[in-house]
């Protein structure tokens, strides 16, 4: 079809992957943090949190890379939080995580207002700028879409590897999963099963903030109230659909994004017809869609929302 | 001269709330020694053996391991020390292999790479060693329980134990099973290991070890060399006064109550499909399902329960086939269900003792009236079973959580029983429980059969089966054996059967 | 450190906690208002002074506690049942629109049957938008946390078409909303001068009738067994896939009829900021009221004394009113704590 040629585009696709970023870092988080037990409905407002604390960095005069990183702290502070709720407290996880995230929003919300009371056009910052790694990026196609990019889209590649490796070829890998599967197992082998949980939530934490940062540090160049937008909870479908898997979940949020920057265009494209908002809707309706397609036989970690009581009987 | 044992427990007291669950408890092991530790349901061996491997945390008392004292409360600590605890429950991940699951904490968090193939090399050396084989690439949910147990049993050899604790082993194993574990024991006891194993069965006790501790209600009662000691004497020191056992009087049976003809069902994840099964119950009769459990017991059992429907075959409630089960529609027939998972399918744990009671009789008339419930007929009926049965709670309106293991047991049945049922499903009824609760159990059940229902009795426990029931048929892989007469039967056949050998399948025509 | 499981706790305990929760909430938020260079005792003084210092205030702490008390039953009666319906803020509009496809003009009725006929067709549309998730849930396992909480998206953006597009009222000058409902459909006012309405009594009425239900009568009770162990229900016979769709329509009903109550009693039309988060405000106010339907109504004017004190004490001092979505937030969480610490004791060891 004739609407559908932009998808030949590198331009499309250079975009389809910038908007995957923060769909990649959010959902690496919430993997390891299923991985290892424990569902994180804190994403939403860990990735506010870290979108606005990644912005004030810059904007008081910080490092692009220190916003970053500042991002990432705030992010595994509120991450314990989470942890010390529902891992060592073994509190409800489904409430705990929705605290975390009316608690990430709000205070967000909270502090912007305090630093720019009176504004109604946010300020700018200057944002990463792409980076063209040389060689590579002057490969035909795929030069430009892949190594293009800003370095936190690039980092966020890097980081799935990562992730991939330590899951599945490291004994903290190995320990993380058992943790997710049998605790007990894990603690009869004389690992701490507490503290293995509380690090990947605190580990899980800092990626979905720095996928909130990228909103702002990169992608756009300014903090507005609500700019995450339900990303978070995307990011929860988008996991059950990688069936734990990182490979599957890198897979899954370019797909998204992919079809996230179609609808985009076809929204430009498109005159008359249909109405702009029903375009808006796609994303939320697919990851509906992508949730229950995979969750009638996913195979949840066996372990995940069991919290783990040392010493009762 | 006196040599420093391997193992000292000293002085170990454990409270649960006000419960004692161990009370000052004192035992050696000696290298190269072989320990029963002996008790009913609830004497406190478990506990005990957390608290030597580090699960617990003892409230008093130490334990010191060639001399040099255990840090509590740690695992790690007594892994190090050469402590190995093969769990009763296994503690190991279906979704992984059997080598991840052996290397799991062998090495140092941070490393790069997994050593799989030294681990994998020593492994292979234990199992020639030890003679115990099982693939290590295998995921472990598709093995065979006496296959996890070799597992097991490899994860703490590959960590160099000393020490070896095993609790329950042979629970899940079959007679023959039981034999070549304690042989492998044997065998590593004559190379230089002590193994500690918990049991309440006396034949094992006899057989297979050195010397024997009793526990009874946290205390050690008893302590002897096996050699200079009988079974007749264990179980007194298990058990204390004599507990009337409940005895079988002969009954005649009567009416069918319940017809399988040919019965198949399958359900993902839920054991073996059902095969060809045929069964019947009568009046007055108690059928018993022989079988280690993983072999369709499950399914068999929610086929009863009116959870799952058969795909072949007819299920006949006297003389009316029922044509879609649910649960509703097998209380509605006069089907009582007691159910193996006391505290997740047979109760509703965070609710009263009351609306426990009256979970299947609340919509009846008498008790609910146009949507309303009637909280006065519903509170004296359950003072009345309170009071028949002997629930000992603190009052109607008790969460169910409190209650101990026989009294959960007792509610379950009030609740069943007291609706007269015709057939009555009682699925590992007495599993976990003290002897006390045990007897009431079986005297409910006689009771039962003797006023004219059926009872269908699934259990792991042979010497339950032997003393209660009129016929005995084996479950194995999903199907039935055909009955037998319990009085004439051979056990060590029954045994055989167990594991598969020998096995006549029936129905096949 | 250890935890050991409390025997019983006496039900003064349990209430003294939840209130421990509260203060614990403020005294953390203190420190807000500490960074905006205020004194926290006399910024607490302000807030309750603009929530309950005059008859207007507590007309207006009373009118913004009514869509609360709404959503904080949607919520209670779904936890109670483990259904986790996040999707309030949704069915809340859900009910808005429905009220105003009708009562805009549509169907014409004298004011004691449009108000009920409105209440009861925007809680059918609520509770039957509740089911399509439920549904997914029930038969295909897909998380309801999830798709409630996604719908929500989807009905702001149906909403935000609406009064952009075919439902946008000519005579608004140009803003951005539908046209108002018919004068019958307006809920009176309670008290003169006020914007406190007759859904502030039906509010009250849902709760009583909530309560009653989970107390006496068998769905209530099926209500409560199947949230606390879907496995021994179904075992028992009882029905669970009806007590589940009951659950929901219900829910969804409840979080419906916020919307009509918003819409007729206060605005009078639709608009894209009609509910400033009632419906997660709700989970809040549920869990505050530890899912006690009469509870809700305590914890639901707390909620609402929050968040009116906050508008004043804001005005007052230099700080942002996002402190009372804050306050709200660390609330929540001290609830989760306080309920942990009267079930279990703490020994240091």
């Amino acid at each position: 079809m004739d609407i559908l040629s932009f998808v030949f585009e590198t331009g499309f696709w250079l975009a389809t992957v910038r908007m995957a970023t923060p769909l990649i870092f959010g959902t690496m988080g919430e993997l390891i943090c299923e991985r290892a037990g424990v569902l994180n409905l804190g994403i939403e407002g860990i990735m506010a949190a870290g979108c606005m604390s990644g912005w004030t960095w810059v904007f008081l005069g910080g490092t692009l890379w220190g916003g970053v990183l500042f991002a990432a702290c705030v992010g595994a502070a509120l991450g314990l939080l989470h942890a010390v709720f529902t891992v060592h407290l073994g509190l409800s996880q489904h409430v705990t995580g929705l605290g975390i995230t009316m608690l990430g929003a709000s205070l967000s919300s909270f502090a912007f207002r305090m630093i720019l009371p009176q504004v109604t056009t946010p300020p700018k910052i200057v944002p990463f700028a792409p980076l063209d790694i040389p060689v590579l990026s002057t490969l035909p196609f795929i030069g430009p879409v892949l190594f293009s990019q800003t370095a936190l889209t690039l980092l966020a590649f890097i980081l799935v590897g990562v992730t991939a490796y330590v899951l599945l070829r490291t004994p903290l890998g190995l320990a993380l999963r058992m943790v997710g599967e049998n605790p007990l197992a894990a603690e009869a082998q004389g690992l701490s099963v507490l503290a293995l949980r509380t690090g990947a939530v605190m580990v899980g934490s800092a990626f979905m903030a720095v996928g909130g940062a990228f909103l702002t540090l990169a992608a756009f160049d300014a903090y507005y109230i609500g700019m995450v937008n339900g990303r978070g909870w995307i990011c929860i479908a988008l996991v059950v659909f990688s069936s734990w898997k990182p490979g599957k979940a890198l897979l899954g949020a370019l797909l998204f994004a992919a079809f996230d920057a179609i609808q985009m265009r076809v929204q430009q494209q498109s005159i008359s017809a249909i109405p702009y908002q029903f375009y808006l809707m796609l994303p939320y309706l697919c990851s509906i869609l992508a949730l229950i397609t995979m969750s009638r036989k996913a195979a949840y970690p066996k372990a995940l929302l069991v919290p783990f009581r040392k010493g009762e009987r | 001269m006196s040599i420093t044992p391997l193992l000292r427990l000293s002085g170990i007291t454990k409270h649960f709330g006000p419960l004692a669950a161990n009370d000052d408890i004192s035992l050696t092991l000696a290298k190269g020694e072989m320990l029963a530790l002996l008790g009913e349901n609830g004497a406190g061996k478990t506990t005990l053996m957390s608290i030597l491997f580090g699960h617990y945390v003892a409230d008093n008392g130490t334990v010191e391991v060639q001399g040099k004292s255990l840090p509590p409360g740690s695992p790690r600590a007594a892994l190090e020390a050469g402590v190995g605890m093969v769990h009763q429950h296994f503690t190991l991940a279906g979704n992984m292999t059997v080598l991840e699951n052996i290397m799991l904490g062998t090495e140092a968090l941070w490393g790069f790479r997994r050593g799989s193939a030294r681990a994998l090399a020593k492994l292979g050396w234990l199992m020639d060693r030890f003679r115990l084989h099982v693939n290590p690439h295998a995921m472990v949910r598709g093995l065979s329980v006496g296959e996890r147990q070799r597992v097991e049993i490899l994860k703490v050899m590959h960590r160099d134990a000393r020490i070896l604790i095993l609790d329950e082993p042979t629970a899940v194993l079959t007679p023959q099973e039981s034999d070549h574990l304690f042989a492998t024991l044997r065998g590593l006891v004559a190379q230089g290991l002590s193994v500690i194993f918990i049991t309440h069965k006396l034949r094992e006790v006899m057989a297979a070890s050195d010397r024997c501790v009793v526990l009874r209600h946290g205390r050690v009662v008893l302590e002897t060399s096996t050699r200079q000691t009988c079974a007749e004497e264990l179980a007194k020191a298990m058990v204390g006064a004599s507990i009337p056992q409940a005895t079988r009087s002969k009954l005649t049976p009567g009416d069918e109550v319940l017809f399988l003809d040919r019965v198949h069902a399958s359900v993902p994840d839920r054991g073996p499909n059902l095969t060809e099964l045929c069964l019947s119950v009568r009046a007055h009769e108690i059928l018993g399902i022989a079988g280690v459990s993983g072999n369709g017991q499950a399914l068999l059992a929610d086929l009863l329960s009116g959870l799952v429907a058969p795909t072949e075959g007819s299920m006949v409630l006297r003389g009316q086939p029922v044509t879609r089960p649910t649960p509703a529609a097998m209380i509605r027939a006069g089907v009582g269900r007691v159910p193996d998972d006391r505290t997740g399918t047979g109760l509703v744990a965070d609710m009263t003792v009351m609306e426990n009671l009256s979970t299947e009789i609340y919509r009846l008339p008498g008790f609910s009236r146009r949507g309303m419930l009637n909280f006065k007929a519903l509170a004296s009926r359950a003072a009345q079973l309170m009071d028949v049965f002997d629930i000992r709670c603190q009052g109607k309106d008790a969460p169910v959580r409190k209650l101990s293991g026989g009294n959960m047991q007792k509610l379950i049945l009030a609740r069943v029983l007291s609706q007269g049922p015709h057939l009555i499903l009682a699925n590992q009824p007495t599993w976990g429980l003290d002897v006390g609760a045990t007897a009431a159990v079986h005297q409910h059940l006689l009771d039962a059969a003797r006023r004219g229902a059926g009872v269908v009795l699934i259990s792991e426990d042979l010497d339950e089966l032997f003393q209660f029931t009129d016929r005995i048929q084996v479950m194995y892989q999903g199907r039935l054996s055909d009955p037998e007469n319990t009085a004439t039967v051979d056990r060590a056949r029954l045994g055989l059967m167990m594991s598969g050998q020998t096995f006549e399948n029936l129905g096949a025509a | 450190m250890r935890f050991e499981p409390r025997e019983s706790v006496a039900l003064a305990w349990q209430i003294g906690a939840l209130l421990l929760a509260v203060v614990a909430a403020m005294a953390l938020c203190s420190g807000l208002i500490l960074w905006a260079g205020a004194s926290p005792l006399s910024a607490w003084g302000l807030l309750l002074k603009g929530a309950l210092g005059s008859t207007f205030a507590l007309t207006e702490t009373l009118t913004r506690a009514t869509p609360l008390i709404f959503t904080g039953l949607a919520a209670a009666v779904a936890f109670r049942a483990k259904l986790w319906n996040i999707g309030g803020e949704g069915q809340f509009y859900v009910g808005a629109c429905m009220a105003t496809w009708l009562g805009t003009g549509m169907i014409d009725l004298p004011t004691e049957l449009m108000i009920p006929f409105l209440f009861l067709s925007g809680a059918l549309a609520g509770g039957l938008f509740l089911l399509v998730p439920t549904w997914l849930k029930t038969q295909l396992k897909a998380d309801e946390v999830v798709t409630t909480l996604l719908l929500n998206f989807v009905v702001l953006l149906v909403v935000n078409w609406l009064v952009f597009g075919p439902w946008k009222d000519p005579m608004a000058m140009g803003w951005p909303q539908a046209a108002p409902v018919i004068d019958n459909a307006m809920l009176p006012v309670l008290v003169a001068k006020s914007s406190l309405h007759l859904g502030f009594i039906l509010a009250l009425f849902c709760a009583g009738l909530v309560w009653w239900m989970m107390r006496f009568t068998i769905w209530g009770f099926e209500i409560r067994a199947v949230g606390a162990s879907l496995k021994a229900s179904t075992f028992a016979g009882m029905p669970v896939q009806a007590t589940i769709v009951r659950t929901a329509l219900l829910s969804g009903g409840l979080a419906a009829m916020a919307g009509v109550s918003e819409l007729c009693g206060v605005k009078g039309y639709l608009t894209l900021d009609l509910s400033p988060g009632f419906g997660y405000s709700g989970i809040v106010v549920a869990m505050l009221a530890a899912l006690h339907p009469l509870g809700v109504v305590l914890s639901a004017i707390f909620i609402a004394v929050i968040y009116i004190g906050a508008d004043s004490m804001s005005r007052a001092i230099n700080i942002s009113n996002y402190i009372a979505d804050v306050t709200t937030a660390v609330s929540l969480l001290m609830v989760l704590l306080s309920m942990f610490l009267t079930r279990y004791r703490i020994r240091w060891k």
